[in-house]
């Protein structure tokens, strides 16, 4: 049985971005598994597909490409009318351009920059109006252990998910008297596409740092989201919960 | 059909939560009625609404009392 406050999305819509695997793909099946309605995005009019088919009648996949020109706002257009409002949004998706800053070019800089923190401002802007006349909205923002500890060859990704903390609790005071909430989650070493290549050797060193000893999951990122987009939650605002194993305690 | 000065009040008594005899023309939405910057934020995406218009910022800035919403919409609506 679900509690009132926890884990009950009953009539709600949510909006999820990269949502195709890892992460994202866990945060919108919690949702429809707490009876929301989820649009998820993805790059691609396959990994759209995707999205389609695992949500299956409770949802839908949608292209997105965050930096078009345009893109974002359109969206947030499109799921506005078709769906009449968005309750949830979680800005999920993320790239990494890994490199040394000795070697970081502006591009690769510019990259993370504008997809990791920029868009999340466009959504968050776009999607904020209709939050607040509803007088009711939950924004949750996917950052990383690594904007809290830094990473050596992340200098761009650890700028921009250290900027998504910042920008998260600016807005949460702005908009914390229209019953809209601003939070992140920072997970720290999931079990994803992204860690399933690293070595067995990297990964016993990754684990000597982590005091439980093991990967986290995707749900274990997904119920921490799905916490703070619950009615139980509706007075935690700038909030950042961390989900790391006891790899960095905030 | 009301008119446009009465759909502007209507606005701001809804969005500010006022009385209607407090909407005097010469009224400063911050200082005579209680508004914070995202009240008056709030109030200028309701007039945008109301009267199927997009206020650029610059302007925006400049509609501080009941008065200049109401010139404003005056001016620019069709």
């Amino acid at each position: 049985m679900t509690s009132p406050l926890i884990g009950n999305l009953d009539g709600q819509v949510a909006l999820v971005t990269g949502a195709t695997r890892g992460i994202g793909k866990a945060i919108a099946e919690a949702f429809v598994a707490a009876g929301a309605t989820v649009i998820g995005t993805a790059t691609s009019e396959k990994g759209a597909a995707t999205i389609s088919e695992y949500l299956g009648a409770q949802g839908t996949g949608k292209v997105l490409d965050v930096t078009a020109e345009g893109a974002i706002e359109a969206l947030i257009a499109d799921v506005q009318s078709s769906y009449g409002k968005i309750d949830i949004l979680v800005n999920n998706a993320g790239i990494t351009r890994d490199n040394l800053l000795m070697r970081m070019k502006e591009d690769e800089w510019e990259q993370v920059l504008n997809t990791n923190l920029t868009a999340v401002f466009k959504i968050c802007k776009a999607a904020m109006r209709g939050m607040m006349k509803n007088r009711h909205g939950r924004i949750i923002n996917i950052g990383s252990v690594v904007g809290t500890t830094g990473n050596p060859g992340q200098a761009n990704y650890c700028a921009a998910k250290a900027g998504l903390i910042g920008f998260s609790k600016a807005l949460a005071k702005e908009i914390a008297s229209r019953g809209v909430t601003v939070n992140a989650v920072a997970p720290g070493f999931i079990d994803t596409d992204m860690t399933k290549a690293l070595t067995d050797d990297q990964r016993e060193r990754i684990f000597d740092t982590i005091p439980a000893a093991r990967l986290g999951k995707p749900e274990e990122i997904a119920a921490a989201v799905l916490f703070l987009a619950s009615p139980g939650a509706a007075y935690v605002t700038g909030e950042t919960i961390h989900v790391n194993g006891g790899m960095n305690m905030a | 059909m009301s008119t446009i000065e009465e759909r502007v009040k209507k606005i701001i008594i809804e969005q500010l939560g006022v009385k209607e005899d407090e909407v005097k023309p010469e009224a400063s939405f911050e200082n005579d009625l209680g508004a914070d910057s995202l009240d008056t934020v709030e109030l200028v995406m309701a007039l945008e609404e109301e009267f199927e218009t997009e206020i650029p910022d610059e302007e925006a800035e400049k509609i501080r009392t009941v008065q200049a919403a109401i010139d404003y919409i005056n001016k620019h609506s069709s």
